[in-house]
């Protein structure tokens, strides 16, 4: 993620380009995402069988929780991003900071429901299901892990005194990207864990 | 368009080649300088893609495998695909042209991520390493990685996927940054029919980066997954589809042709007009046709696999939807042809390339909906008329129309002047080699020949000699114009700011352009094509 900050004269046009930029770049992460949806669709006409069992074998209670804690933790990206408009940098952290620890919250859960999938002898290649969840679900944990580091980012340029009201770029665009990662989750819940 | 002439290199800065030093290079944000860092670096790839080409061809000098074995041609053609598309063409006019120029032609001072840009640079250099070092087990499956074959070849498939992976992060990279640019950077004045055609050239192939690329990134994911992993996605004994493979690498690839060509098209539709003294004839059927083709081309892909597998309805449909994106283009050469009429017509170097480019243009456009057509594509399916009809558009189109562009704005790139009649004859071995070369692969083709064998039946011999004559008349084509290059750049005459005249911003900045760009940021304030009418 780029900071056009300072490159541009007009710090307007510097927002609005960073702006289009991120967007443009969810665009691309759509399209990432979208062939794997696109090889979940195709598998599931052919094989509705399949996921219908093994879908079953997920934990709904853990993927629920999961859900809550992602949710969770993009209205405190939200409760950041208007703190730091109101020139809060210290409140800004404060939230940025939990979200961060929610994701971590999420890592940890997604850790030990692969663990217990490994432990009962699921893994990627077990069947064409399995294959799909840990592919979808792992790019989306890989984001996950880059979302707190971009929002680590955030943290440290406002400890530097570098965000206020006038100039919070950094902070609403990682918000956006936040929020992306959060939607994503949002898909996978119910079309993984959820429909049989 | 008030004095062109006048306004010429008043600029007080220094220029943007006067830094030295390797550091000044490597964390340069200049646009400029990075643009001529990823044309230093693809052009390599390119005389190293072409160096395998001439090895294919010296094999197929005799119809038994004689020089190399079966498994070294095999590695051969697959270098010189996967090199020409991923480390040349792709990046060439996109990343090196478009990098230097995208500022220049709408008044910026550079593009509206530098830092960004930068970085596109580097992550592009990391895969290129990794595809290089990917060569300890070279690849031996052509360009495309088919699976089953991809999945258990003994090659690196895998080091070689990242590569892919990471040169396909910095294309996207790359197109976000032009598109956030055009819409945000442009002059005072410039509006949007006020752009030159190789904006909305360059608009419409980062638009393609942006959303094809990351396709064909999971697919060499799933490609490694499977390899690492044991996924099954493309694997038919676990339930998956090797056909899915290929429609996820088309729905890339076949798009990406366009990423190759429209950029060369933005070019062409610079040359003709400064050549002809002459306004561009039809402006907004160009502009927009550029955006048609962008769109439309995501539709096409299924045609690359009408012998796949397909159901008829989706090959009905795939085969009608090629007809129609032909339909854009034509209108480009139309309106190129148009704007050639009753012109003032010199033939300069980069005019005698874009000429060229419509000339070849023409036969490998015309030889696609032959194999957009069912019936005649079963016939001509993987052979040498495929190989024809690609060179026809790839080379012929794409590489002579960065070939126009360079000579255009070799004088602006580096204030010097070629020398006019070396790239002359440096022309004329290329056209004339490239047509002996490629052309006589149509009539292979259509005779039956089969691509990607080493070896052939007797019948063909006599085609097949001929056409690596014309490479090697080709390759000495090709050896005549980089010497010519290299003598330009150490001794050429100094460039004047606007040595062909013409009218689009780049040529009011100084040969070679301040770092800044422009003295101050110009004010626009009609269209760059105002040749010979007293008013645009």
């Amino acid at each position: 993620m780029s900071d056009p900050s300072g490159e541009h004269g007009d710090p307007a046009v510097a927002f609005e380009s960073a702006k289009l930029g991120v967007w443009t770049f969810l665009a691309t992460e759509v399209l990432l995402f979208g062939a794997l949806f696109t090889a979940y669709t195709v598998f599931r006409i052919r094989y509705p069988e399949m996921f219908r069992v093994e879908h079953a074998k997920l934990d709904r209670v853990l993927g629920a929780a999961n859900t809550v804690v992602l949710i969770t933790s993009s209205l405190m990206v939200v409760l950041g991003v208007d703190a730091i408009k109101r020139g809060k940098a210290r409140l800004l952290e404060a939230y940025f900071g939990a979200t961060i620890l929610l994701a971590g919250v999420f890592l940890c859960v997604k850790y030990a429901e692969y663990a217990a999938k490994f432990h009962h002898g699921i893994y990627p290649r077990t069947n064409l299901f399995f294959s799909i969840y840990f592919m979808l679900t792992g790019l989306h944990g890989i984001h996950v892990l880059l979302g707190m580091g971009v929002l680590s980012y955030v943290i440290i340029l406002s400890r530097r005194g570098r965000l206020s009201a006038s100039y919070y770029t950094p902070a609403e665009m990682s918000g956006l990207y936040w929020h992306f990662v959060d939607l994503v989750w949002i898909y996978l819940f119910p079309l993984l864990y959820l429909v049989g | 368009m008030e004095g062109v002439g006048r306004m010429e290199a008043e600029g007080n800065g220094r220029g943007y080649l006067s830094e030295r030093g390797w550091k000044s290079w490597a964390f340069t944000l200049d646009h400029k300088r990075i643009g001529a860092m990823y044309l230093w670096t693809t052009t390599v790839f390119f005389l190293i893609g072409g160096v395998f080409a001439l090895l294919l061809r010296l094999e197929l000098l005799s119809p038994q495998a004689r020089y190399f074995s079966n498994h070294t041609y095999n590695v051969f053609f697959t270098l010189h695909g996967a090199m020409m598309i991923f480390l040349f063409i792709i990046p060439a006019i996109p990343s090196g042209l478009g990098n230097f120029f995208i500022p220049l032609h709408i008044g910026a001072r550079d593009v509206a991520f530098p830092r960004l840009n930068l970085a596109s640079y580097w992550v592009f250099a990391a895969g290129f390493l990794v595809i290089i070092g990917s060569l300890v087990a070279p690849m031996d499956t052509g360009w495309t990685f088919y699976t089953p074959y991809s999945a258990k070849s003994a090659a690196a498939v895998t080091t070689l996927s990242l590569g892919i992976f990471l040169i396909g992060m910095s294309s996207i990279l790359t197109g976000l940054n032009f598109i956030v640019t055009i819409h945000k950077l442009r002059a005072p004045g410039m509006t949007w029919h006020r752009l030159p055609l190789f904006i909305w050239g360059m608009y419409s192939t980062s638009i393609i980066q942006v959303i094809a690329t990351p396709v064909v990134g999971v697919t060499f994911l799933l490609l490694a997954a499977e390899r690492i992993f044991g996924v099954g996605f493309f694997d038919p004994t676990k339930g998956g589809d090797p056909v899915l493979f290929q429609h996820f690498f088309w729905f890339y690839s076949h798009p990406v042709v366009y990423v190759m060509i429209l950029p060369a098209m933005g070019i062409v539709s610079e040359v003709i007009p400064v050549f002809s003294r002459k306004p561009i004839f039809g402006y907004k059927a160009i502009a927009y046709s550029s955006v048609a083709i962008a769109l439309g081309g995501f539709l096409v892909w299924g045609h690359h696999m009408f012998t796949s597998g397909m159901s008829p309805l989706a090959n009905a449909i795939f085969s009608l939807m090629t007809f129609f994106v032909a339909v854009p283009t034509a209108v480009k050469v139309f309106n190129w042809t148009a704007t050639l009429y009753r012109g003032s017509i010199t033939f300069e170097a980069p005019m005698l390339y874009a000429l060229t480019f419509i000339f070849l243009f023409i036969v490998g456009g015309l030889t696609g909906p032959f194999l957009g057509a069912l019936a005649t594509n079963v016939q001509l399916h993987d052979t040498y008329f495929v190989v024809a009809h690609f060179h026809y558009t790839m080379m012929g189109g794409t590489v002579m129309g960065f070939l126009a562009g360079l000579h255009y704005w070799f004088p602006k790139m580096t204030g010097r002047m070629l020398n006019e009649k070396v790239a002359r004859v440096a022309w004329a071995l290329i056209f004339v080699g490239f047509n002996v070369t490629f052309f006589t692969m149509f009539i292979l083709g259509v005779r039956g020949m089969p691509r990607r064998y080493a070896e052939y039946l007797p019948k063909f011999h006599t085609e097949n000699v001929i056409s690596t004559i014309g490479s090697a008349v080709l390759a000495a084509g090709i050896l005549v114009m980089c010497w010519n290059f290299l003598q330009g750049l150490r001794k050429g005459a100094p460039a004047p700011a606007n040595p062909w005249r013409a009218l689009s911003l780049e040529w009011r900045a100084a040969s070679p352009p301040e770092t800044e760009n422009f003295p101050e940021i110009p004010l626009v304030t009609e269209w760059p094509y105002g040749y010979g009418t007293p008013k645009g």
